[in-house]
Protein backbone atom coordinates (compact mmCIF):
# COMPACT_ATOMS: atom_id res chain seq x y z
CA UNK A 1 0.00 0.00 0.00
CA UNK A 2 1.16 3.55 -1.15
CA UNK A 3 2.34 5.36 2.20
CA UNK A 4 0.36 8.47 1.23
CA UNK A 5 -2.56 6.44 1.05
CA UNK A 6 -2.28 4.49 4.44
CA UNK A 7 -1.81 7.92 6.29
CA UNK A 8 -5.16 9.05 4.38
CA UNK A 9 -6.76 6.10 6.23
CA UNK A 10 -4.61 6.58 9.89
CA UNK A 11 -6.06 9.98 9.55
CA UNK A 12 -9.68 9.20 8.63
CA UNK A 13 -9.71 7.45 11.67
CA UNK A 14 -7.94 9.30 14.12
CA UNK A 15 -10.67 11.97 13.40
CA UNK A 16 -13.28 9.76 13.37
CA UNK A 17 -12.40 8.46 16.91
CA UNK A 18 -11.96 12.08 18.19
CA UNK A 19 -15.18 13.30 16.57
CA UNK A 20 -16.80 9.89 18.51
CA UNK A 21 -14.81 10.62 21.80
CA UNK A 22 -16.27 14.28 21.37
CA UNK A 23 -19.91 13.34 20.85
CA UNK A 24 -19.47 11.22 24.25
CA UNK A 25 -17.94 13.78 26.49
CA UNK A 26 -20.81 16.58 25.33
CA UNK A 27 -23.18 14.12 25.73
CA UNK A 28 -22.31 13.23 29.42
CA UNK A 29 -21.91 17.09 30.58
CA UNK A 30 -23.64 19.80 28.10
CA UNK A 31 -27.08 21.19 30.45
CA UNK A 32 -26.34 19.45 33.26
CA UNK A 33 -27.96 20.89 35.98
CA UNK A 34 -28.56 19.59 39.56
CA UNK A 35 -27.17 16.59 41.25
CA UNK A 36 -23.67 15.72 39.01
CA UNK A 37 -23.94 12.40 40.05
CA UNK A 38 -27.49 11.54 39.31
CA UNK A 39 -27.18 13.07 36.28
CA UNK A 40 -23.96 11.39 35.32
CA UNK A 41 -25.01 7.86 36.45
CA UNK A 42 -28.57 8.08 34.39
CA UNK A 43 -26.78 9.25 31.13
CA UNK A 44 -23.77 6.84 31.55
CA UNK A 45 -25.96 3.82 31.04
CA UNK A 46 -27.98 5.83 27.92
CA UNK A 47 -24.21 6.54 26.38
CA UNK A 48 -23.71 2.61 27.45
CA UNK A 49 -26.39 1.75 25.81
CA UNK A 50 -26.06 3.62 22.48
CA UNK A 51 -22.67 3.10 22.16
CA UNK A 52 -23.57 -1.00 22.03
CA UNK A 53 -26.13 -0.10 19.51
CA UNK A 54 -23.78 1.50 17.15
CA UNK A 55 -21.30 -0.50 17.47
CA UNK A 56 -23.43 -3.60 16.75
CA UNK A 57 -25.14 -2.01 14.13
CA UNK A 58 -21.95 -1.03 12.05
CA UNK A 59 -20.52 -3.94 12.52
CA UNK A 60 -23.37 -6.38 11.65
CA UNK A 61 -24.11 -3.87 8.55
CA UNK A 62 -20.37 -4.10 6.97
CA UNK A 63 -20.32 -7.81 7.71
CA UNK A 64 -24.23 -8.20 6.39
CA UNK A 65 -23.26 -6.35 3.02
CA UNK A 66 -19.70 -8.29 2.56
CA UNK A 67 -21.75 -11.62 3.00
CA UNK A 68 -24.00 -10.29 0.30
CA UNK A 69 -21.48 -8.63 -2.08
CA UNK A 70 -23.30 -5.45 -2.51
CA UNK A 71 -24.09 -2.07 -0.29
CA UNK A 72 -27.56 -1.59 -0.45
CA UNK A 73 -28.77 -4.48 1.61
CA UNK A 74 -28.51 -4.48 5.44
CA UNK A 75 -30.08 -6.34 7.76
CA UNK A 76 -32.53 -4.00 8.66
CA UNK A 77 -34.03 -3.43 5.12
CA UNK A 78 -33.87 -6.80 5.08
CA UNK A 79 -36.84 -6.95 7.96
CA UNK A 80 -34.32 -8.77 10.61
CA UNK A 81 -34.93 -5.79 13.09
CA UNK A 82 -39.03 -6.29 12.17
CA UNK A 83 -38.66 -10.12 12.26
CA UNK A 84 -37.22 -9.76 16.17
CA UNK A 85 -40.09 -7.27 17.24
CA UNK A 86 -42.63 -10.15 15.56
CA UNK A 87 -40.46 -12.72 17.36
CA UNK A 88 -41.27 -10.95 20.91
CA UNK A 89 -44.71 -10.31 19.99
CA UNK A 90 -45.43 -13.80 19.57
CA UNK A 91 -44.18 -14.78 22.54
CA UNK A 92 -46.22 -12.33 24.66
CA UNK A 93 -49.33 -13.16 23.04
CA UNK A 94 -48.53 -17.13 23.16
CA UNK A 95 -47.13 -17.38 26.73
CA UNK A 96 -48.87 -14.27 28.46
CA UNK A 97 -47.73 -11.68 30.11
CA UNK A 98 -47.47 -13.25 33.45
CA UNK A 99 -45.44 -16.10 31.93
CA UNK A 100 -42.78 -13.97 29.70
CA UNK A 101 -42.53 -11.50 33.24
CA UNK A 102 -41.68 -14.48 35.19
CA UNK A 103 -38.82 -15.48 32.89
CA UNK A 104 -35.33 -13.86 33.79
CA UNK A 105 -34.85 -11.61 30.75
CA UNK A 106 -31.48 -12.66 29.77
CA UNK A 107 -32.79 -15.95 29.48
CA UNK A 108 -35.56 -14.96 27.07
CA UNK A 109 -33.21 -12.62 25.08
CA UNK A 110 -30.72 -15.39 24.46
CA UNK A 111 -33.59 -17.80 23.49
CA UNK A 112 -34.74 -15.38 21.04
CA UNK A 113 -31.48 -14.76 19.75
CA UNK A 114 -31.32 -18.16 19.09
CA UNK A 115 -34.75 -18.58 17.30
CA UNK A 116 -33.79 -15.28 15.36
CA UNK A 117 -30.29 -16.98 14.04
CA UNK A 118 -32.80 -19.75 12.71
CA UNK A 119 -35.30 -17.71 11.26
CA UNK A 120 -33.22 -15.06 9.73
CA UNK A 121 -31.16 -18.28 8.27
CA UNK A 122 -33.95 -19.73 6.54
CA UNK A 123 -34.90 -16.17 5.34
CA UNK A 124 -31.56 -15.22 3.95
CA UNK A 125 -31.50 -19.03 2.29
CA UNK A 126 -34.85 -18.49 1.02
CA UNK A 127 -33.83 -14.83 -0.96
CA UNK A 128 -30.14 -15.68 -1.86
CA UNK A 129 -30.70 -19.39 -3.08
CA UNK A 130 -29.06 -20.09 -6.84
CA UNK A 131 -25.79 -18.82 -7.72
CA UNK A 132 -25.64 -14.48 -6.51
CA UNK A 133 -29.20 -13.86 -6.63
CA UNK A 134 -30.93 -11.71 -8.30
CA UNK A 135 -30.18 -7.80 -6.66
CA UNK A 136 -33.47 -6.48 -7.19
CA UNK A 137 -35.75 -9.03 -6.46
CA UNK A 138 -34.22 -9.35 -3.13
CA UNK A 139 -33.96 -6.22 -2.26
CA UNK A 140 -37.95 -5.93 -3.31
CA UNK A 141 -38.60 -8.76 -1.41
CA UNK A 142 -37.24 -7.84 1.94
CA UNK A 143 -38.87 -4.57 1.78
CA UNK A 144 -42.00 -6.73 1.36
CA UNK A 145 -40.49 -8.94 4.17
CA UNK A 146 -39.95 -6.10 6.48
CA UNK A 147 -43.49 -5.09 5.96
CA UNK A 148 -44.76 -8.09 6.18
CA UNK A 149 -43.21 -8.56 9.91
CA UNK A 150 -44.21 -5.18 11.00
CA UNK A 151 -47.49 -5.83 10.43
CA UNK A 152 -47.92 -9.50 11.68
CA UNK A 153 -46.57 -7.13 14.58
CA UNK A 154 -48.65 -5.02 15.10
CA UNK A 155 -51.58 -7.12 14.15
CA UNK A 156 -50.94 -9.15 17.53
CA UNK A 157 -50.69 -6.19 19.27
CA UNK A 158 -54.19 -5.28 18.41
CA UNK A 159 -55.76 -8.46 19.36
CA UNK A 160 -53.56 -8.86 22.26
CA UNK A 161 -54.57 -8.52 25.98
CA UNK A 162 -54.35 -5.08 26.97
CA UNK A 163 -52.09 -5.96 30.14
CA UNK A 164 -50.20 -8.15 27.78
CA UNK A 165 -50.28 -5.21 25.54
CA UNK A 166 -48.56 -3.17 28.45
CA UNK A 167 -45.30 -6.12 28.94
CA UNK A 168 -44.79 -6.02 25.09
CA UNK A 169 -44.42 -2.17 25.44
CA UNK A 170 -42.39 -2.35 27.70
CA UNK A 171 -40.14 -4.62 26.41
CA UNK A 172 -39.99 -4.27 22.92
CA UNK A 173 -41.00 -0.36 21.92
CA UNK A 174 -37.82 0.98 23.51
CA UNK A 175 -36.18 3.73 20.51
CA UNK A 176 -32.85 6.29 21.11
CA UNK A 177 -34.88 8.33 23.47
CA UNK A 178 -36.10 5.10 25.93
CA UNK A 179 -33.27 2.66 26.16
CA UNK A 180 -33.93 -0.55 28.15
CA UNK A 181 -31.32 -1.10 30.30
CA UNK A 182 -31.92 -4.79 31.45
CA UNK A 183 -29.83 -5.71 28.60
CA UNK A 184 -27.17 -3.51 28.29
CA UNK A 185 -24.60 -6.05 29.51
CA UNK A 186 -25.41 -8.79 28.18
CA UNK A 187 -25.76 -6.75 25.03
CA UNK A 188 -22.35 -5.71 24.95
CA UNK A 189 -21.00 -8.87 25.98
CA UNK A 190 -22.54 -10.36 22.82
CA UNK A 191 -21.30 -7.60 20.64
CA UNK A 192 -17.52 -8.39 21.75
CA UNK A 193 -18.04 -12.26 21.55
CA UNK A 194 -18.67 -11.79 17.95
CA UNK A 195 -16.14 -9.30 17.68
CA UNK A 196 -13.58 -11.85 19.03
CA UNK A 197 -15.36 -14.22 16.65
CA UNK A 198 -14.73 -11.52 14.05
CA UNK A 199 -11.23 -10.28 14.46
CA UNK A 200 -9.48 -14.04 13.31
CA UNK A 201 -11.48 -13.77 10.09
CA UNK A 202 -11.16 -10.25 8.87
CA UNK A 203 -8.56 -11.13 6.43
CA UNK A 204 -10.89 -14.12 5.01
CA UNK A 205 -13.53 -11.49 4.73
CA UNK A 206 -10.97 -9.45 2.54
CA UNK A 207 -11.01 -11.89 -0.24
CA UNK A 208 -14.76 -12.60 0.40
CA UNK A 209 -15.50 -9.36 -1.21
CA UNK A 210 -14.52 -10.63 -4.44
CA UNK A 211 -17.09 -12.33 -4.34
CA UNK A 212 -18.05 -16.27 -3.85
CA UNK A 213 -16.36 -18.40 -6.75
CA UNK A 214 -12.79 -16.18 -6.15
CA UNK A 215 -13.01 -16.67 -2.56
CA UNK A 216 -13.62 -20.39 -3.08
CA UNK A 217 -10.56 -20.32 -5.48
CA UNK A 218 -8.47 -18.49 -3.49
CA UNK A 219 -9.27 -21.61 -0.63
CA UNK A 220 -11.87 -19.99 1.83
CA UNK A 221 -14.18 -22.46 2.51
CA UNK A 222 -17.46 -19.70 1.61
CA UNK A 223 -20.10 -21.81 3.22
CA UNK A 224 -18.98 -22.12 6.43
CA UNK A 225 -17.27 -18.46 6.68
CA UNK A 226 -20.89 -17.49 5.21
CA UNK A 227 -22.71 -19.32 7.82
CA UNK A 228 -20.54 -18.21 10.96
CA UNK A 229 -20.59 -14.61 10.21
CA UNK A 230 -24.28 -14.38 9.28
CA UNK A 231 -24.97 -16.38 12.76
CA UNK A 232 -23.20 -13.33 14.26
CA UNK A 233 -25.00 -10.71 12.27
CA UNK A 234 -28.52 -12.27 13.14
CA UNK A 235 -27.34 -11.91 17.38
CA UNK A 236 -26.06 -8.62 16.68
CA UNK A 237 -29.37 -7.91 15.03
CA UNK A 238 -31.09 -9.18 18.40
CA UNK A 239 -28.85 -7.35 20.22
CA UNK A 240 -29.52 -3.67 18.93
CA UNK A 241 -33.20 -4.09 18.61
CA UNK A 242 -33.19 -5.38 22.11
CA UNK A 243 -31.88 -1.93 23.14
CA UNK A 244 -33.89 0.81 21.14
CA UNK A 245 -35.93 -1.31 18.56
CA UNK A 246 -35.88 -1.20 14.73
CA UNK A 247 -33.72 1.06 12.67
CA UNK A 248 -34.17 0.89 9.11
CA UNK A 249 -31.46 2.66 7.63
CA UNK A 250 -29.10 3.94 10.26
CA UNK A 251 -26.55 1.23 9.00
CA UNK A 252 -26.89 2.10 5.15
CA UNK A 253 -26.11 5.65 6.34
CA UNK A 254 -23.13 4.91 8.85
CA UNK A 255 -21.48 1.96 6.67
CA UNK A 256 -21.57 3.80 3.36
CA UNK A 257 -20.46 6.97 4.60
CA UNK A 258 -17.41 5.03 6.24
CA UNK A 259 -16.89 3.01 2.66
CA UNK A 260 -16.60 6.61 0.85
CA UNK A 261 -14.34 8.10 3.79
CA UNK A 262 -11.98 5.25 3.89
CA UNK A 263 -9.75 4.57 0.51
CA UNK A 264 -9.10 0.64 1.26
CA UNK A 265 -11.67 -2.21 1.42
CA UNK A 266 -9.88 -3.97 4.18
CA UNK A 267 -12.60 -4.36 6.75
CA UNK A 268 -9.15 -3.77 9.31
CA UNK A 269 -9.80 -0.59 8.08
CA UNK A 270 -13.15 -0.20 7.17
CA UNK A 271 -15.31 -1.79 10.30
CA UNK A 272 -13.10 0.66 12.91
CA UNK A 273 -14.31 3.63 10.58
CA UNK A 274 -17.99 2.78 10.52
CA UNK A 275 -18.31 1.93 14.08
CA UNK A 276 -16.90 5.44 14.76
CA UNK A 277 -19.42 6.99 12.69
CA UNK A 278 -22.16 5.21 13.94
CA UNK A 279 -21.14 6.69 17.40
CA UNK A 280 -20.56 10.17 16.13
CA UNK A 281 -24.36 9.65 14.58
CA UNK A 282 -26.15 8.27 17.43
CA UNK A 283 -24.58 10.08 20.70
CA UNK A 284 -23.88 13.01 18.57
CA UNK A 285 -27.16 13.33 17.17
CA UNK A 286 -28.76 12.50 19.78
CA UNK A 287 -27.23 15.11 21.90
CA UNK A 288 -27.87 17.86 19.59
CA UNK A 289 -31.47 16.83 19.37
CA UNK A 290 -31.91 16.78 23.13
CA UNK A 291 -29.74 19.65 24.57
CA UNK A 292 -29.60 22.12 21.30
CA UNK A 293 -32.66 21.67 19.58
CA UNK A 294 -34.87 21.18 22.65
CA UNK A 295 -36.48 17.40 21.69
CA UNK A 296 -37.71 19.09 18.46
CA UNK A 297 -37.96 15.59 16.52
CA UNK A 298 -36.94 11.97 17.32
CA UNK A 299 -33.23 10.90 16.33
CA UNK A 300 -34.50 7.95 14.19
CA UNK A 301 -36.66 10.13 12.31
CA UNK A 302 -33.87 12.33 10.68
CA UNK A 303 -31.61 9.43 10.58
CA UNK A 304 -34.10 7.46 8.72
CA UNK A 305 -34.93 10.65 6.44
CA UNK A 306 -31.00 11.25 6.16
CA UNK A 307 -30.34 7.30 5.41
CA UNK A 308 -33.24 7.03 3.36
CA UNK A 309 -32.18 9.71 0.85
CA UNK A 310 -28.76 8.04 0.75
CA UNK A 311 -30.51 4.71 -0.14
CA UNK A 312 -32.27 5.34 -2.49
CA UNK A 313 -29.24 7.64 -4.49
CA UNK A 314 -27.61 4.56 -4.24
CA UNK A 315 -29.97 2.05 -5.35
CA UNK A 316 -30.37 4.65 -8.56
CA UNK A 317 -26.16 4.89 -9.24
CA UNK A 318 -26.19 1.18 -8.73
CA UNK A 319 -28.97 0.36 -11.29
CA UNK A 320 -28.05 3.18 -14.03
CA UNK A 321 -24.45 0.77 -14.14
CA UNK B 1 -2.47 -34.49 -12.95
CA UNK B 2 -6.46 -33.84 -13.08
CA UNK B 3 -7.97 -36.73 -13.32
CA UNK B 4 -11.75 -36.03 -14.65
CA UNK B 5 -13.98 -39.21 -14.21
CA UNK B 6 -17.33 -39.52 -15.52
CA UNK B 7 -18.85 -36.27 -14.65
CA UNK B 8 -22.76 -35.39 -15.19
CA UNK B 9 -24.19 -31.76 -14.49
CA UNK B 10 -28.01 -31.02 -15.30
CA UNK B 11 -29.85 -28.16 -15.03
CA UNK B 12 -33.83 -29.40 -14.77
CA UNK B 13 -34.02 -31.67 -17.99
CA UNK B 14 -31.00 -30.34 -19.58
CA UNK B 15 -28.25 -31.94 -19.37
CA UNK B 16 -25.21 -29.54 -19.66
CA UNK B 17 -22.32 -32.40 -18.88
CA UNK B 18 -22.77 -35.73 -19.51
CA UNK B 19 -20.55 -38.38 -18.17
CA UNK B 20 -17.15 -36.75 -19.49
CA UNK B 21 -13.94 -38.78 -18.40
CA UNK B 22 -10.66 -36.69 -19.24
CA UNK B 23 -6.90 -36.72 -17.87
CA UNK B 24 -4.70 -33.65 -17.81
CA UNK B 25 -1.44 -34.55 -16.91
CA UNK B 26 1.07 -31.69 -15.90
CA UNK B 27 2.85 -29.46 -17.98
CA UNK B 28 2.04 -27.65 -21.04
CA UNK B 29 -1.14 -25.71 -22.81
CA UNK B 30 -4.99 -27.61 -22.87
CA UNK B 31 -7.18 -25.59 -25.27
CA UNK B 32 -11.04 -26.35 -24.89
CA UNK B 33 -13.36 -25.51 -27.92
CA UNK B 34 -16.54 -26.20 -28.84
CA UNK B 35 -19.75 -24.00 -30.01
CA UNK B 36 -21.69 -21.81 -27.36
CA UNK B 37 -23.70 -24.01 -24.85
CA UNK B 38 -21.36 -26.79 -25.22
CA UNK B 39 -20.66 -27.14 -21.46
CA UNK B 40 -17.22 -25.83 -21.48
CA UNK B 41 -17.50 -23.26 -18.85
CA UNK B 42 -19.73 -25.77 -17.04
CA UNK B 43 -16.43 -28.36 -17.19
CA UNK B 44 -13.89 -25.98 -15.97
CA UNK B 45 -16.04 -24.89 -13.02
CA UNK B 46 -16.78 -28.78 -12.08
CA UNK B 47 -13.30 -28.84 -12.30
CA UNK B 48 -12.38 -25.85 -10.11
CA UNK B 49 -14.99 -26.91 -7.79
CA UNK B 50 -16.81 -23.78 -8.25
CA UNK B 51 -20.17 -26.05 -9.76
CA UNK B 52 -21.53 -29.03 -7.84
CA UNK B 53 -21.11 -32.44 -9.85
CA UNK B 54 -24.41 -34.74 -9.61
CA UNK B 55 -22.03 -37.34 -10.34
CA UNK B 56 -18.53 -38.44 -11.04
CA UNK B 57 -15.50 -37.09 -9.03
CA UNK B 58 -12.81 -35.13 -9.75
CA UNK B 59 -9.25 -35.03 -8.28
CA UNK B 60 -6.35 -32.88 -8.15
CA UNK B 61 -3.03 -34.85 -8.13
CA UNK B 62 -5.00 -37.27 -6.33
CA UNK B 63 -6.98 -34.68 -3.92
CA UNK B 64 -10.67 -35.12 -4.73
CA UNK B 65 -11.97 -31.33 -5.15
CA UNK B 66 -15.22 -31.42 -2.84
CA UNK B 67 -13.29 -33.17 -0.32
CA UNK B 68 -9.63 -31.66 0.34
CA UNK B 69 -9.09 -28.67 2.28
CA UNK B 70 -9.61 -25.13 0.11
CA UNK B 71 -6.45 -23.84 1.17
CA UNK B 72 -4.53 -26.74 -0.49
CA UNK B 73 -6.13 -26.86 -3.54
CA UNK B 74 -5.63 -22.90 -4.22
CA UNK B 75 -2.25 -23.84 -3.83
CA UNK B 76 -2.57 -26.24 -6.69
CA UNK B 77 -4.98 -24.80 -8.68
CA UNK B 78 -6.54 -21.28 -9.52
CA UNK B 79 -8.82 -20.57 -11.69
CA UNK B 80 -10.33 -17.11 -13.46
CA UNK B 81 -13.94 -17.03 -14.73
CA UNK B 82 -15.50 -14.48 -17.28
CA UNK B 83 -17.14 -12.32 -14.88
CA UNK B 84 -14.55 -9.93 -13.40
CA UNK B 85 -17.07 -7.35 -11.02
CA UNK B 86 -15.85 -6.29 -7.85
CA UNK B 87 -18.31 -4.51 -5.77
CA UNK B 88 -15.52 -2.93 -3.41
CA UNK B 89 -13.33 -0.57 -4.69
CA UNK B 90 -10.02 -1.98 -4.82
CA UNK B 91 -6.93 -0.89 -6.48
CA UNK B 92 -4.75 -3.27 -9.05
CA UNK B 93 -2.00 -3.44 -6.13
CA UNK B 94 -5.05 -5.06 -3.77
CA UNK B 95 -6.84 -7.06 -6.28
CA UNK B 96 -3.39 -9.31 -7.18
CA UNK B 97 -1.93 -9.05 -3.44
CA UNK B 98 -5.18 -11.14 -2.72
CA UNK B 99 -3.89 -14.09 -5.29
CA UNK B 100 -0.91 -14.55 -2.75
CA UNK B 101 -4.00 -15.11 -0.33
CA UNK B 102 -3.81 -19.10 -0.42
CA UNK B 103 0.23 -18.42 0.75
CA UNK B 104 0.25 -16.02 3.33
CA UNK B 105 -3.43 -15.72 4.54
CA UNK B 106 -3.71 -12.38 4.42
CA UNK B 107 -0.40 -11.71 6.41
CA UNK B 108 1.93 -10.50 3.36
CA UNK B 109 5.83 -10.84 3.27
CA UNK B 110 8.56 -9.17 1.13
CA UNK B 111 8.42 -11.83 -0.93
CA UNK B 112 4.76 -11.78 -1.54
CA UNK B 113 5.22 -8.56 -2.42
CA UNK B 114 7.40 -9.10 -5.15
CA UNK B 115 5.81 -11.97 -6.45
CA UNK B 116 2.93 -8.93 -6.79
CA UNK B 117 4.94 -6.84 -8.35
CA UNK B 118 6.39 -9.39 -10.65
CA UNK B 119 2.64 -10.51 -11.66
CA UNK B 120 1.60 -6.72 -12.39
CA UNK B 121 4.94 -6.38 -14.87
CA UNK B 122 3.91 -9.50 -16.67
CA UNK B 123 0.67 -8.32 -17.71
CA UNK B 124 2.02 -4.66 -18.44
CA UNK B 125 0.13 -2.95 -15.58
CA UNK B 126 2.83 -1.84 -13.70
CA UNK B 127 1.55 2.21 -14.58
CA UNK B 128 -1.40 1.51 -13.07
CA UNK B 129 -0.39 -0.58 -10.02
CA UNK B 130 -2.40 2.15 -7.91
CA UNK B 131 -5.47 2.70 -10.06
CA UNK B 132 -9.01 1.66 -9.03
CA UNK B 133 -10.32 -0.97 -10.76
CA UNK B 134 -13.36 0.95 -11.92
CA UNK B 135 -10.99 3.39 -13.45
CA UNK B 136 -9.57 0.97 -16.10
CA UNK B 137 -10.97 -0.21 -19.40
CA UNK B 138 -12.49 -3.67 -19.72
CA UNK B 139 -9.55 -5.10 -21.14
CA UNK B 140 -6.95 -3.68 -18.41
CA UNK B 141 -9.08 -5.28 -15.81
CA UNK B 142 -9.26 -8.35 -17.56
CA UNK B 143 -5.26 -8.52 -17.31
CA UNK B 144 -4.99 -7.25 -13.84
CA UNK B 145 -7.52 -10.41 -12.51
CA UNK B 146 -4.86 -12.44 -14.97
CA UNK B 147 -2.33 -10.81 -13.20
CA UNK B 148 -4.21 -12.13 -10.00
CA UNK B 149 -3.76 -15.78 -10.50
CA UNK B 150 -0.35 -15.12 -11.97
CA UNK B 151 0.10 -14.20 -7.96
CA UNK B 152 -1.79 -17.26 -7.22
CA UNK B 153 1.02 -19.03 -8.81
CA UNK B 154 -0.51 -22.54 -8.69
CA UNK B 155 0.61 -25.47 -10.64
CA UNK B 156 -2.66 -25.98 -12.78
CA UNK B 157 -4.34 -22.32 -14.12
CA UNK B 158 -7.61 -22.74 -15.39
CA UNK B 159 -9.20 -19.65 -17.39
CA UNK B 160 -12.28 -19.39 -19.09
CA UNK B 161 -12.45 -17.31 -21.89
CA UNK B 162 -9.74 -14.94 -21.21
CA UNK B 163 -9.32 -13.27 -24.00
CA UNK B 164 -13.29 -11.42 -23.78
CA UNK B 165 -12.79 -7.89 -24.15
CA UNK B 166 -9.06 -7.59 -25.49
CA UNK B 167 -8.01 -6.41 -28.56
CA UNK B 168 -5.91 -8.42 -30.98
CA UNK B 169 -2.08 -6.93 -29.34
CA UNK B 170 -3.44 -7.38 -25.91
CA UNK B 171 -5.08 -10.92 -27.01
CA UNK B 172 -1.48 -12.21 -28.63
CA UNK B 173 0.85 -11.24 -25.65
CA UNK B 174 -2.05 -12.88 -23.03
CA UNK B 175 -1.47 -16.18 -25.10
CA UNK B 176 2.55 -15.76 -25.44
CA UNK B 177 2.08 -15.29 -21.52
CA UNK B 178 -0.17 -18.58 -21.14
CA UNK B 179 2.27 -19.93 -23.19
CA UNK B 180 5.51 -19.17 -21.19
CA UNK B 181 3.06 -19.80 -17.88
CA UNK B 182 2.78 -23.43 -19.65
CA UNK B 183 6.07 -23.88 -20.58
CA UNK B 184 7.38 -23.70 -16.88
CA UNK B 185 7.96 -27.05 -15.68
CA UNK B 186 5.56 -28.28 -13.56
CA UNK B 187 2.52 -26.08 -14.77
CA UNK B 188 0.08 -26.32 -16.67
CA UNK B 189 -2.44 -23.80 -18.24
CA UNK B 190 -5.86 -24.67 -19.16
CA UNK B 191 -8.14 -22.30 -21.03
CA UNK B 192 -11.89 -21.94 -22.75
CA UNK B 193 -11.35 -20.19 -26.20
CA UNK B 194 -13.50 -18.93 -29.44
CA UNK B 195 -10.46 -18.87 -31.39
CA UNK B 196 -9.69 -21.65 -33.24
CA UNK B 197 -6.94 -20.20 -34.76
CA UNK B 198 -5.76 -18.87 -31.31
CA UNK B 199 -6.43 -22.51 -29.84
CA UNK B 200 -4.11 -23.84 -33.29
CA UNK B 201 -1.18 -21.20 -32.62
CA UNK B 202 -1.05 -22.07 -28.94
CA UNK B 203 -2.34 -24.64 -27.11
CA UNK B 204 -0.19 -28.27 -27.53
CA UNK B 205 -3.67 -30.23 -26.52
CA UNK B 206 -7.04 -29.29 -27.85
CA UNK B 207 -10.19 -31.13 -26.28
CA UNK B 208 -13.28 -30.53 -28.30
CA UNK B 209 -16.83 -30.37 -26.19
CA UNK B 210 -20.24 -30.11 -27.87
CA UNK B 211 -23.46 -30.85 -26.57
CA UNK B 212 -22.04 -31.59 -22.82
CA UNK B 213 -19.80 -34.58 -24.79
CA UNK B 214 -16.55 -34.49 -25.47
CA UNK B 215 -16.00 -34.97 -29.18
CA UNK B 216 -12.70 -34.61 -30.27
CA UNK B 217 -9.11 -34.72 -28.07
CA UNK B 218 -5.05 -34.38 -29.40
CA UNK B 219 -2.54 -32.34 -30.57
CA UNK B 220 -4.19 -29.00 -33.17
CA UNK B 221 -2.90 -30.81 -36.06
CA UNK B 222 -5.29 -33.63 -35.55
CA UNK B 223 -8.17 -31.84 -34.54
CA UNK B 224 -8.62 -29.22 -36.16
CA UNK B 225 -10.36 -29.88 -39.65
CA UNK B 226 -12.80 -29.79 -42.01
CA UNK B 227 -15.13 -32.23 -40.01
CA UNK B 228 -14.56 -30.33 -36.96
CA UNK B 229 -15.90 -27.36 -38.47
CA UNK B 230 -19.03 -29.19 -40.27
CA UNK B 231 -19.92 -30.99 -37.64
CA UNK B 232 -19.30 -29.30 -34.61
CA UNK B 233 -18.98 -25.94 -35.30
CA UNK B 234 -21.47 -25.89 -38.46
CA UNK B 235 -19.68 -23.99 -40.84
CA UNK B 236 -18.49 -24.34 -43.98
CA UNK B 237 -14.75 -23.47 -44.32
CA UNK B 238 -10.83 -24.59 -45.00
CA UNK B 239 -8.31 -25.42 -42.61
CA UNK B 240 -5.29 -24.62 -44.32
CA UNK B 241 -1.45 -25.72 -43.39
CA UNK B 242 0.87 -22.28 -42.63
CA UNK B 243 4.55 -23.18 -41.63
CA UNK B 244 2.77 -26.25 -39.93
CA UNK B 245 0.28 -24.36 -38.25
CA UNK B 246 -3.26 -24.41 -38.81
CA UNK B 247 -5.44 -21.49 -39.81
CA UNK B 248 -9.40 -21.85 -40.06
CA UNK B 249 -10.57 -19.95 -43.29
CA UNK B 250 -14.47 -20.12 -42.76
CA UNK B 251 -16.87 -19.56 -46.16
CA UNK B 252 -18.70 -16.39 -46.28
Amino acid sequence: MPPDRARAIRRVTMIVTLLAVLSALAFMTVGVRGSWGFVLAHRGIRLAALVTVAYAIALSTVLFQTLTGNRILTPAVMGFDALFILLQTALVTTLGATATGALDPRLLFAAECLVMVGLSGLLFRLLFRGEGGNLPLVVLSGLLFGALFRSLSSFLQRIMDPNDFLVLQGRAFASFNVVDPTLIGVAALLALAATAIVLPRLSALDVLVLGRDRATGLGIDTTQLSATIFALVAVLVSASTTLVGPTTFFGLLVANLAYLMVPSARHADVLPVAIGLAVVTLVGGQMLLERVLGFGTALSIVIDFVGGVVFLFILFRTGRR
Amino acid sequence: MIEIDKISKRYGQTTVIDAVSLAIPRGGVVGIVGPNGAGKSTLLSIMSRLTKTDAGRVSIDGLDVTKAPGRELARRLSVMRQENHVAARLTVQDLVAFGRFPHNRGRPTREDTEQVATAISFVGLEAMADRFLDQLSGGQRQRAFVAMTLAQDADYALFDEPLNNLDIHHAVSMMRLFRRMGDQPGKTVVIVLHDLNVAAAYADRIIVMQDGRMVGDGPPANVINRRLLSEVFRVEGDVIDIDGRRVVSVAR
